[in-house]
């Protein structure tokens, strides 16, 4: 079933993810990647690359993008779109930071990943 | 339905036909082709530059191996075409394979005239045609013996040019009594014998070859004169003749070549003919722009487009020996009704000869300056009449019209249709309408979308000067590539400001250097964070977050996620410990793959990074530490057994592997690097073809480099011969970090090499004692900070959380 509220979750603090960096978080539809940016923003994505599915997490991190680390495709993380030449996106989740402490929304995870 | 078209060779004739099938036709046929060479579509023009060492093979390919997946062609490589079955409509091959076709092409080329002497087949004796022949001379030129050239043409110099190059004392043998005497009158061939001879190449004119001596392989040539010339190589340059014999068992009509109507045809409707091997109107040819001409023909035809005819032009002949500069063009023997204007510069060596009837140009000599080669060309095709400029024609486009021009206003005063490269048969409106419509800046790009100089390379600058005038100052022909796109400064200038403004952080560098990006690209962030960790090894503080992730992760990412482990084997040597301790992590993690790599060590792939601090926890405890297999950096040293155990070592190549790999381990570079050392020549380990090898002899090492075995194929230069170990050592650390400090990020050392120049390497590292030892300094003093072995870092908690996902949610157990 559809659950319409949102359910915000804590995965950890931003503290946790190194600046121009990203960690991972396992749920069961699949792993989402978490960012964080040079100026500190969040942001999460689907770890999984529209192109072969590569783990985004793993790339480089440059402005509020990712570069995949399997064949080069840049995502973009706010809006989880493939920029330049290439098409395809992935899903982005909603995240909030309170406090240092990072919540995703995992339900806007389940129903859009069923 | 799509129709089959069997094509019999694969010469630089059929491919070209190909290209503009493909674009007329695409899908109407598939496509089948026999070559009796082993190999893809090259470019034959350019084996002269392949063989003085102007250009390597890779350079001339025309048609890579990905081009004829691309369009669905079936290349047979080294298969010869013994039979055609015109009734059955079918080829077959030596190996045995039978095609059938609706459409025939026969494309065999020509080949080389074998003088009928006594010893024209002892081994020794080449000919110039194909890459085997051009490859068979250099292995012959190693010796820097003595080679005799057959044949004072064309051939038979660019031969006798490149064999001298690399060494070898060389005389030419020509029958007739001046060089090139089909394509140049007697004073150009005498002004050309005095250029040849200033190379160091003997010429002897009128000299008929009478045997070949030798007792197994070749010794001497002797002349019907009686003299005797002692060679150990012989090139036969005599000539060419169309290659007919398969043509003509079939049935086919054969008179020189195969004979074929306007459009290609044969005397069979659904076999065409075209290149070398093919005549048509009486005339067979030797030089690819009427090939080309034919091959568009042959592709119009193929494509249903029944007008398209064969039309006859002359073309230039040019010789490609650097620093001799001939052109040569229609007809200028003597005769009643012709008049020739000739201008002779003996200072500068300069000959000019244009040859007029009707005050129409039907021929043109130049020799020591040919920049109006394609102006007289323009002339002469046109059929203008010169009376007009006749005192000042054979001083050039220059002096017509008043005060002299430079060549760059020459060129911009060229007509729209004159032709600027010959081969190809580009113009000039082609290639200044190309640049504008596509926005070209690179000689590269023009050749790309034009072919102009793509084939000789000998109208390369006339190209240039028409970039220059069609971009203006947007043409800097030193362009340098930007980094990326967050600069406009090239990987060299970025080097070089890093050092002089001692920028030593990425920040610092993005803030100096204007970047135009806030915080950069994955293809510039990588770069940056290399050459600091180069410059400033002991002061810099690396950025992993620059780092691709199989440098982050220290293990090779795979295209699942799962990441693969490759220990260290110094050397390529192990033992049962060692072994028992992979079997055991193996076992443990249920690792799903363990393969022996290219670098003699062990790689087990298929491991989660979870895991991967587990398992290096598990091999640093039996020793091992990690083999950097992800790294831009030292990756391997590969040896032999050398003299520990093989009969023919003549070193302990053994430990001087595992010297060379515990002294340089850890050590950053622009690119991934890979050595061997050999025990002796025969070259087990394979180190001709790394980025540094040794090869032991008796007498020491020699040091080789810019070797490469991946993308590109190409033999390593040697650096020198040193005597000791400690030698080797030194000057090994010294040239990888010359590399370091010079390369560009990605950059492996052949392709630094080629662009710093093997002889520049060379004298730094070999002949100036100083900076040999200033490098090795630095090196050493780099290693400092670079040898920590990074699993055991991360064993003790270093970047936990580059392993760990950082948390887990939405699982029943964790939701309850
Ligand atoms: C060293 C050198 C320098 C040259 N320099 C110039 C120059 O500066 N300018 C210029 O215009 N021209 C030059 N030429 C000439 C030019 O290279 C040739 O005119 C051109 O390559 C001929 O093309 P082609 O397709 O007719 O034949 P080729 O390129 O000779 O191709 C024929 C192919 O067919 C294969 N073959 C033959 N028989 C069979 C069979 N039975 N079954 C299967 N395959 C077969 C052969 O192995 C060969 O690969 C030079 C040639 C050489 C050798
Ligand atoms: S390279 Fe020479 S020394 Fe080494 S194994 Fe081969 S034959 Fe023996
Ligand atoms: S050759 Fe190398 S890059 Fe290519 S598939 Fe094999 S392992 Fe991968
Ligand atoms: S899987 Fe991401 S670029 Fe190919």
């Amino acid at each position: 079933m559809n659950a319409v509220t949102v359910n915000w979750i804590a995965i950890g603090a931003v503290e946790d993810i190194p600046p121009r960096g990203a960690r991972c978080v396992t749920t069961p539809q699949g792993r989402i990647g978490v960012f964080r940016t040079a100026e500190d923003q969040v942001y999460a994505i689907e770890d999984h690359c529209p192109h072969r599915g590569g783990p985004l997490s793993q790339g480089i991190v440059h402005g509020a993008s990712v570069t995949c680390p399997l064949h080069n495709w840049v995502i973009s993380l706010e809006t989880g779109e493939a920029q330049g030449a290439d098409e395809g996106s992935v899903k982005t989740i909603p995240v909030k930071v309170e406090d240092g402490r990072l919540f995703i929304a995992i339900e806007a995870l389940a129903t859009e990943a069923v | 339905m799509t129709e089959k078209l069997v094509i019999i060779g694969n010469g630089m004739a059929p491919g070209r036909m190909l290209e503009h099938l493909f674009e007329k036709a695409p899908g109407r046929y598939a496509v089948t082709i026999f070559n009796a060479e082993p190999r893809v579509n090259y470019d034959r023009i350019m084996l002269s530059p392949v063989l003085s060492g102007e250009k390597s093979y890779e350079e001339i390919v025309i048609h890579g191996d990905g081009w004829y997946i691309d369009n669905g062609i079936t290349l047979y490589k080294g298969h010869r075409i013994v039979a055609i079955d015109r009734a059955a409509k079918t080829v077959t091959s030596d190996h045995g394979v039978t095609e059938s076709y609706d459409k025939l092409v026969i494309a065999t080329g020509s080949m080389p005239f074998i003088l009928p002497v006594p010893g024209h087949d002892l081994p020794g004796v080449l000919t110039y045609r194909d890459l085997d022949d051009v490859q068979a001379m250099l292995l012959a030129a190693q010796s820097r013996d003595r080679a005799v050239v057959i044949g004072g043409g064309l051939l038979g110099l660019e031969a006798a040019a490149g064999l001298r190059e690399r060494g070898m004392e060389v005389t030419v043998l020509h029958l007739m009594p001046t060089l090139m005497e089909r394509q140049l009158d007697p004073a150009a061939g005498y002004l050309l014998q005095r250029a040849v001879e200033e190379r160091g190449i003997k010429v002897i004119t009128k000299a008929s070859t009478k045997a070949i001596h030798g007792d197994g392989k070749v010794e001497s040539v002797e002349l019907e004169n009686g003299t005797i010339i002692p060679a150990s190589l012989v090139v036969m340059a005599a000539g060419i003749k169309p290659n007919a014999a398969l043509a003509k068992e079939t049935g086919l009509a054969v008179n020189r070549g195969i004979v074929v109507d306007g459009g290609m045809r044969t005397s069979d409707p659904d076999v065409f003919a075209l290149g070398e091997c093919a005549e048509v109107d009486g005339r067979v040819y030797g030089l690819v722009a009427p090939l080309y001409e034919m091959a568009r023909v042959a592709a119009a035809q193929l494509a249903g487009e029944g007008q398209a005819s064969f039309v006859h032009s002359d073309t230039p002949t040019k010789l490609k020996v650097t620093g001799i500069d001939l052109f040569s063009l229609g007809d200028f023997a003597d005769g009643d009704d012709r008049e020739e204007i000739v201008l002779r510069d003996a200072a500068s060596g300069v000959y000019k000869r244009v040859v007029l009837k009707d005050n129409r140009i039907i021929g043109t000599v130049l020799f020591g300056e040919t920049m109006d080669g394609a102006w007289f060309n323009d002339l002469k095709k046109k059929e203008t009449d010169i009376s007009e400029m006749r005192d000042t024609l054979i001083f050039g486009q220059a002096f017509q019209g008043g005060s002299p021009m430079d060549p760059m206003a020459a060129v911009a005063a060229l007509p729209d249709d004159a032709e600027i490269c010959g081969c190809n048969g580009v113009c000039k409106s082609r290639i200044t309408g190309t640049i504008t419509a596509k926005g070209l800046t690179s000689l590269d790009d023009v050749r790309a979308h034009t072919k102009a100089s793509a084939s000789c390379g000998t109208c390369t600058g006339l190209v240039e000067q028409l970039m220059a005038l069609t971009l203006g100052d947007a043409y800097n022909p030193a362009a340098v590539q930007p980094m990326c796109g967050c600069t406009e400064l090239g990987h060299d200038d970025v080097r070089r400001l890093i050092k002089a403004k001692q920028l030593k952080t990425i920040p610092a560098v993005m803030q100096e250097l204007q970047w135009k990006s806030s915080c950069g690209c994955a293809k510039c962030r990588p770069a940056l964070n290399y050459y600091l960790v180069a410059d400033w090894p002991d002061e810099y503080a690396d950025d992993y977050q620059s780092r691709f992730i199989n440098e982050r992760a220290h293990a090779n990412i795979q295209k699942d996620g799962t990441y693969s482990v490759v220990p260290r084997m110094w050397g390529g040597v192990t033992s049962s410990a060692e072994l028992r301790a992979i079997a055991d992590v193996v076992d443990k993690f249920a690792i799903p793959t363990v393969k022996v790599t290219g670098g003699q060590r062990i790689d087990m792939l298929g491991i989660k990074k979870e895991d991967l601090p587990a398992v290096w926890s598990d091999l640093g405890k039996a020793g091992f530490v990690s083999g950097h297999a992800y790294a831009k950096g030292l990756r391997t040293v590969k040896t032999c057994v050398g003299s520990d155990w093989c009969r023919f070592g003549t070193q302990d190549s053994t430990g001087l592997g595992i010297r060379i790999e515990k002294f340089m381990w850890g050590s950053w570079t622009p690119a991934k690097v890979k050595m061997a050392v050999s025990g002796c020549p025969r070259n087990c380990a394979e180190a001709t073809c790394k980025d540094v090898g040794v090869v032991c002899v008796d007498s020491g090492f020699e040091i080789h480099f810019a070797g490469a075995a991946g993308l590109d194929i190409k033999g390593t230069e040697v650096l020198g011969l040193v005597k000791t170990e400690g030698e080797a050592l030194e000057h090994i650390v010294a040239l990888t970090q010359m590399y370091r400090e010079q390369g560009r990020y990605l950059e492996r050392i052949y392709k630094w090499a080629r662009r710093i120049g093997y002889d520049e390497i060379r004298r730094q590292i070999m002949d100036d004692a100083d900076k040999r030892k200033a490098y090795y300094d630095r090196f050493v003093f780099s290693q400092k900070f670079a040898q920590v072995d990074p699993w055991s870092e991360r064993v003790s908690g270093k970047d936990k959380h580059e392993f760990r996902p950082m948390a887990a949610v939405g699982f029943k157990e964790a939701a309850e």
